[in-house]
């Protein structure tokens, strides 16, 4: 190679070196994160020792490389050797590397032992993926309930070629938050049942070094004993369809006491529902209280799929505007699509995880809103009288 | 002379044909039996495939440019993110290597051709209906598949979209053209060795086809197995992935990986064959340790069908799986580093010189490493927990798949392309292909890696924040490597057409039959066999 | 001498036959996906049409391509080398195959060694059986899937006993056949050949009439009665089109005699045929065992 092409070449190297030293990189993390449990830790030094292991034997081995391209090259009248054959230093290179994959298996397989025993937990929760939200539910406890990502839509819909987006500013934590965490008390073993509705989701929380695949019909499971109280964040980590993207995981770690109080607060919250539930079994409510209702519910659990539009995405998501069931057809049938779900399709049954009320709201917009004007009205009591048929 | 008597007497029907006689026209290519010509198809149809899947990769990173979603529906990512790695693996690295197989091996054991020349034909023509079918489905009213190209089970079955049978049989008919590829090789190298060519005195690029050509009889099956139970699944209420009717979605991936890790291997062992073809080359000198890399690449091959778990470790197996799978991939590298230290040790003391074949070998053999490394970490259980499903992988399998086996290719090929063509190819435009190759591919894999350890997950369209300036960097350096495959282009154009003429032998340190025939070969090269001493 | 067999390999000239298959394969593999869309979707297309027409131009293919092979083959073209490519050729096809079945017996084993006894709270897997199918009992053959749906078990006594008998007779008189060939004992060899298919359409009968008794009311064996249905029928059946196709390369092979072809040592295409059918046969024990009996 001529000289000038050598120049050139340290000039773009300089390049690269400039662009990633440069301060826009100041606060942008390269490693992987240390965690906050003991096992964490763990992994993390495997991690390290794994990464300088392979740069040592990089360093080793690209530089006999270098050596031999810079001092042998025929262009400063290298002459080849002929030797090609040596069992004694092939037994050599075979021998080293299973010495040093022995070092690194034994603390591998002590951190793995360690992370597969579930046993002598202290709380065990329920987490079940479904599409794409995450649902907890605490054993014991009588706490169940939905989390799903709550960035709005407008933060990341910016398409229609804007690179800018469409005027909303991404959040802090843009994509990385949801409605409502998951809630863990510190310093306890808690233990997670992990399974699925529908498809394989993956319940990842780095610092936790926890990462279950979620699998429908199966339960795996796994644990975590958190040591400093905190805000948490992960994702879905298995390609679970549509909006992979957009199924993160909050995790917020309490102390005792903190962790009982919401306990209580909780139980309570469950109990004014459950009054607020027989409530609204008697009243009705106005056409422009049920769309109010209705539009914040649809967009908040069904826009995902159906489209802010009512368009859907077919043919997998049906256009909900215009369809026969949301105008000609019956109410009852349509509430009974919306509380029990479609077996085998995307469409899941939506009874357990809204109140009767929203229900109610959501079908009420769906028969209403973008033309579909049926003028129907569905009361609380119709959803009652039609999930007891 | 009597040898030529011989062939004229006994198939003096075709006679004309064994004197570079040939249709021309388009019937040439649709009817050749003739292996330059089914390896110049395999190799031209790579290509294309290449700038296929490469076009999606670069919408693929322009959607991954900034935070926000820009100019794709994530279901549509999707439908890119699979189609673009079934593009690359089984249209873009796979047929390449089948080309080069065509091309070079009956040159190099002194065979006439391939032993079954008509089933040659047949194994490159079903290729691009099944990539038309597959591509095709982009033109359905549902899109393309969108379940990655690992496509697992149940988002592959009931949850999919309405072109999965489309999918189906296009993976179907892959698997029967690279099935019939591979028993081609297999009977040519066991057949028709020229006298004297001993299995130890076969080159050993020779060497890793043959053991290739064994991976795939005998793992394609095993995918179309897979695929068989995914069509009844969807199609026909079988509950091979359904716990409910007492199946298991991770059986799924049992199966599917029992094929996929052997797959990924035959993406690489061709690759090993040819740099070891190159660097001895342009080292003048002789490979060191044939043997052992003979049996390195054995034990590479028969090692690959116990670690295929590695790609399940959160699935939840149990302890003993976890640790065995862990083990058994692990020991992969001690024969690969074998390989590697024998490659080193082959440039130890050589008289280099440095062509575009020999640049692309040695930035495989660094590069390749460097994937390799991260492979080890992954192979560990406890920290694969952190890493999988994150761009660390999409990082650690585009270091061996790109700078691996797709720069293997492009060695291989600068290296050929005299023979091929008759005329030596533009040596600096070919090396401003390698430079801006090497430098971009690197900005573009290389952030990869810490994308993937600060959490960013791989097949999503959008991402929090904290992973933008990466991308940034990361989309810039995939343009950049996308523009400069365009020079390769024009490289191989600008040979064909003309240049200088190439001698029989244009690389003095090669070794090897091939080239003692002309350049361009002719198209029937031995009508008698050389002798092997 | 071998440096003679070698001069002697025969390259066929230029052939559209291929290119033909290829369409062929196209037509097989759009139409049957096109079918099986409309099948789901309850809709009338044109896949099925094209599918048919695909797999009669395979058909068209096969019988132009044979006949240039056999027809080389006859005016002596092939040296004992082409020979040798064939039949290595055609063995790693088998082998191929093998493959084949195994993803499929690999399904049935992981079925009963894990994912069935999992479901029913085994291993790692408690609380699988514990929260989410509290009432199902793992057993083996699976008779009431998690989900609910029941089923009865085919035994192996009766009709797949005889299969079991006839298929394995059938090996052995394709090998008296065989064995007939190469002594030159054309009659002989006629005589055997024809029992092998007539014991070879036999089991095919007695396979029909098993299937139609799985599907009868009192059995509600059906392909989709849960993991057992699905392993049940997807083996059998996959074997049985492997019979199929056996059958009808004797049959061919039959024929090819009935003309004169072949030779006490030139016979590859005869061999191919006998191969496969032991192929056939040693997949149905290892089936005949593990589907029906264990
Ligand atoms: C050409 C293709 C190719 C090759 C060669 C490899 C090689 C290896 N791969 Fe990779 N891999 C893929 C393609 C490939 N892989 C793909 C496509 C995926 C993702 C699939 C998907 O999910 O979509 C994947 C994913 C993947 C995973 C799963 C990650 C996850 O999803 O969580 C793992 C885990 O173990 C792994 C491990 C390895 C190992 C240990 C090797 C080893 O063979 C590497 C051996 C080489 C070296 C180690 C370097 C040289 C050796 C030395 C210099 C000797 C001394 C070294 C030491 C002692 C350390 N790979
Ligand atoms: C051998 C295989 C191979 C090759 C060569 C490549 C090449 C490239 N790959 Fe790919 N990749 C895979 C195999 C491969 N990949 C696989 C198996 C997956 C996993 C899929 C899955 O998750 O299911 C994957 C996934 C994958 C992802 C992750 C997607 C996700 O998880 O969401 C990304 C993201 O950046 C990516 C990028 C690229 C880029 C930029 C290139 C570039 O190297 C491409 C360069 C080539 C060209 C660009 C073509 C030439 C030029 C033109 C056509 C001219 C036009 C040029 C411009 C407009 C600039 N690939
Ligand atoms: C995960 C995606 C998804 C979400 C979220 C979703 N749906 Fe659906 N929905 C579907 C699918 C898929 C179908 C089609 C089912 C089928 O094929 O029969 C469907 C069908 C329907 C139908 C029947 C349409 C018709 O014409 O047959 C109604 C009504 C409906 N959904 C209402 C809702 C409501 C109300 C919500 C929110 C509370 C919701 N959906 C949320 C995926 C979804
Ligand atoms: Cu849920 Cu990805
Ligand atoms: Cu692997």
């Amino acid at each position: 190679m001529s000289r000038g092409n050598q120049n050139w070449l340290v000039g773009a190297w300089l390049l690269i070196v400039a662009i990633f030293s440069s301060s826009t990189w100041a606060d942008t993390q390269l490693n992987l994160t240390k965690g906050v449990t003991a096992v964490s830790r763990e992994v993390y030094d495997l991690h390290m020792l794994s990464l300088y292991i392979c740069t040592a034997i990089g360093v080793v081995v690209f530089g006999a490389m270098f050596w031999s391209m810079i001092f042998h090259r025929k262009s400063k009248g290298a002459k080849a050797a002929d030797f090609h054959e040596s069992t004694k230093v092939e037994i050599l290179w075979t021998a080293i590397p299973i010495v040093i994959l022995i070092a690194m298996a034994i603390p591998a397989t002590s951190t793995l032992i360690n992370m597969e025993n579930n046993e002598d937990s202290d709380i065990t929760i329920q987490i079940t993926g479904s599409q794409w939200k995450w649902h907890y539910k605490y054993f014991n406890e009588n706490i169940e309930y939905y989390s799903v990502l709550s960035t709005p839509r407008e933060q990341y819909e910016n398409q229609n070629g804007s690179f800018d987006g469409n005027g909303a500013s991404k959040g802090e934590d843009y994509l990385l938050e949801v409605d409502k965490p998951l809630v863990i008390p510190v310093n306890k073993k808690v233990r997670f049942l992990i399974t699925s509705d529908d498809v394989i989701h993956a319940w990842w929380v780095p610092a936790f070094a926890v990462k279950q695949d979620a699998n429908p019909g199966f339960i795996n499971e796994a644990w975590t004993n958190v040591d400093v109280p905190g805000t948490y964040r992960g994702q879905c980590a298995e390609l679970c369809g549509k909006d992979h993207g957009f199924m993160p995981i909050v995790v917020e770690v309490k102390s005792e006491e903190d962790y009982d109080a919401w306990l209580n607060e909780q139980h309570a919250l469950t109990a004014k529902a459950a009054d607020a539930e027989k409530a609204s079994l008697n009243a009705s409510m106005s056409k422009s209280e049920l769309m109010q209702l209705g539009e914040t519910t649809y967009m908040a659990y069904c826009a995902a799929c159906h489209q802010p539009t009512g368009l859907g995405l077919p043919p997998v998501f049906p256009a909900l505007k215009g369809s026969p069931l949301a105008t000609t057809g019956s109410a009852v049938e349509h509430i009974n699509v919306v509380f029990d779900g479609r077996a085998g399709t995307g469409m899941q049954g939506y009874g357990k995880q809204l109140s009767l009320k929203e229900i109610a709201a959501v079908v009420t917009y769906e028969r209403n809103a973008w033309g579909n004007d049926t003028g129907d009205l569905v009361q609380t009591s119709d959803i009652k009288a039609a999930s007891e048929e | 002379m009597t040898t030529e008597t011989i062939n004229e007497s006994l198939d003096d029907a075709h006679n004309d044909d064994h004197h570079d006689h040939k249709m021309t026209g388009i019937k040439r290519w649709l009817y050749t039996t003739n292996h330059k010509d089914i390896g110049t198809l395999y190799l031209w149809f790579s290509f294309i495939m290449l700038l296929t899947g490469g076009a999606l990769a670069m919408v693929i990173r322009a959607e991954l440019f900034q935070p926000g979603l820009q100019i794709v529906e994530p279901d549509f990512f999707n439908q890119l993110t699979t189609v673009h790695g079934l593009i690359m693996v089984f249209g873009a690295i796979m047929p390449a290597f089948t080309g080069f197989a065509n091309w070079m091996l009956p040159m190099m054991i002194g065979a006439p051709d391939m032993a079954l020349p008509r089933m040659n034909n047949w194994s490159f023509w079903i290729l691009p209906f099944a990539f038309a079918i597959l591509l095709g489905s982009f033109f359905m009213e549902s899109g393309a598949p969108n379940f990655g190209w690992t496509f697992y089970a149940p988002l592959s079955t009931t949850y999919s979209n309405g072109s999965t049978a489309f999918f189906v049989f296009a993976v179907h008919i892959m698997g029967i053209s690279s099935i019939m590829g591979a028993i081609n090789i297999v009977v040519t190298i066991m057949n028709l060795r020229a006298p004297g060519m001993t299995y130890m005195k076969m080159p050993l690029f020779v060497w890793t086809f043959f053991i290739t050509a064994y991976l795939l009889i005998a793992v394609m099956p095993v995918l179309a197995g897979v695929v068989t139970m995914l069509l009844t699944d969807t199609y026909f209420g079988t509950s091979f992935f359904d716990a409910a009717g007492g199946g298991d979605p991770v059986m799924f991936q049992h199966i599917f990986w029992f094929f996929g890790h052997p797959e990924v291997y035959i993406m690489i062992l061709p690759a090993f064959g040819i740099v070891s073809t190159i660097i001895p080359a342009f080292s003048r000198k002789k490979l060191f340790g044939y043997s052992s890399m003979v049996y390195a690449t054995s034990s590479i091959a028969l090692l690959s069908f116990i670690v295929w778990a590695h790609h399940m470790f959160t699935t939840g197996m149990p302890l003993f799986g976890e640790l065995f799978f862990m083990y058994c991939t692990m020991l992969i590298a001690v024969p690969t580093g074998v390989k590697v230290f024998n490659w080193v040790a082959t440039m130890w003391r050589g008289s280099l010189t440095f062509e575009t074949p020999m640049l692309f070998s040695i930035a495989f053999v660094i590069l390749f490493t460097i994937g390799g490394f991260s492979g080890l970490m992954l192979a560990l259980t406890p920290v694969d927990f952190q890493y999988h499903d994150t761009y660390f992988v999409v990082a650690h399998f585009h270091y061996v798949l790109v700078t691996g086996s797709l720069f293997s290719i492009y060695a291989g090929a600068y290296f050929w392309l005299p023979k091929w063509t008759g005329h030596m190819y533009n040596e600096s435009l070919a090396k401003w292909h390698f430079w801006c190759s090497l430098i971009s591919v690197n900005l573009l894999f290389f952030p990869m890696h810490f994308l993937g350890l600060a959490g960013m997950p791989r097949r999503i369209p959008d991402y929090a924040l904290q992973f933008a300036d990466f991308n940034k960097w990361v989309s810039i350096g995939g343009f950049a490597f996308g523009l400069s495959q365009l020079i390769f282009l024009a490289v191989v154009i600008k040979c064909i057409k003309g240049g200088k003429k190439a001698p029989a032998k244009p690389w003095d340190g090669a070794e090897g039959l091939e080239w003692t025939v002309a350049s361009p070969a002719p198209y029937h090269t031995f009508s008698t066999p050389p002798k092997i001493d | 001498m071998t440096t003679k067999e070698y001069e002697s390999y025969y390259v066929p000239a230029q052939s559209h036959w291929p290119i033909v298959g290829a369409v062929a394969l196209f037509m097989i593999a759009f139409g049957a996906a096109n079918y099986v869309t409309d099948f789901k979707n309850e809709v009338n297309g044109y896949g099925g049409y094209l599918l048919l027409g695909g797999i009669a131009l395979v058909i068209y293919m096969l019988f132009g391509w044979f006949s240039n092979v056999i027809n080389e083959s006859m005016s002596g073209k092939y040296s004992h080398q082409m020979d040798n490519s064939f039949r290595q050729g055609m063995s790693w096809f088998i082998f191929s195959e093998v493959m084949f079945f195994a993803a499929f017996f690999g399904a049935l084993l992981y079925v009963r060694s894990f994912s069935v006894p999992w479901l029913g709270g085994a291993g790692n897997n408690f609380e699988t059986g514990a929260v989410l199918w509290p009432d199902f009992t793992a057993s083996w053959p699976l008779l009431k899937t998690p989900g609910g749906t029941e089923t009865t078990a085919m035994g192996w006594f009766g009709l797949p006993l005889i299969n079991t008998v006839l298929l394995l007779t059938s090996s052995i008189t394709a090998h008296f056949a065989h064995v007939a060939l190469e002594q030159n004992k054309r009659p002989q060899l006629k005589a055997w050949l024809g029992l092998t298919i007539i014991l070879g359409l036999a089991f095919l009968f007695f396979q029909v009439l098993e299937y139609s008794h799985g599907y009868s009311d009192e059995m509600q064996l059906y392909l989709t009665s849960g993991i057992y249905g699905n392993t049940f029928y997807m083996l059998t059946g996959f074997h049985g089109m492997h019979v199929t196709l056996g059958c009808i390369m004797l049959i061919v092979m039959f024929f090819r005699i009935l003309k004169g072809h072949f030779t006490s040592d030139n016979h590859f295409a005869f061999q191919a045929a006998s191969w496969y059918w032991h192929f056939v046969d040693v997949v149905w024990v290892i089936l005949f065992v593990f589907v029906y009996i264990l």
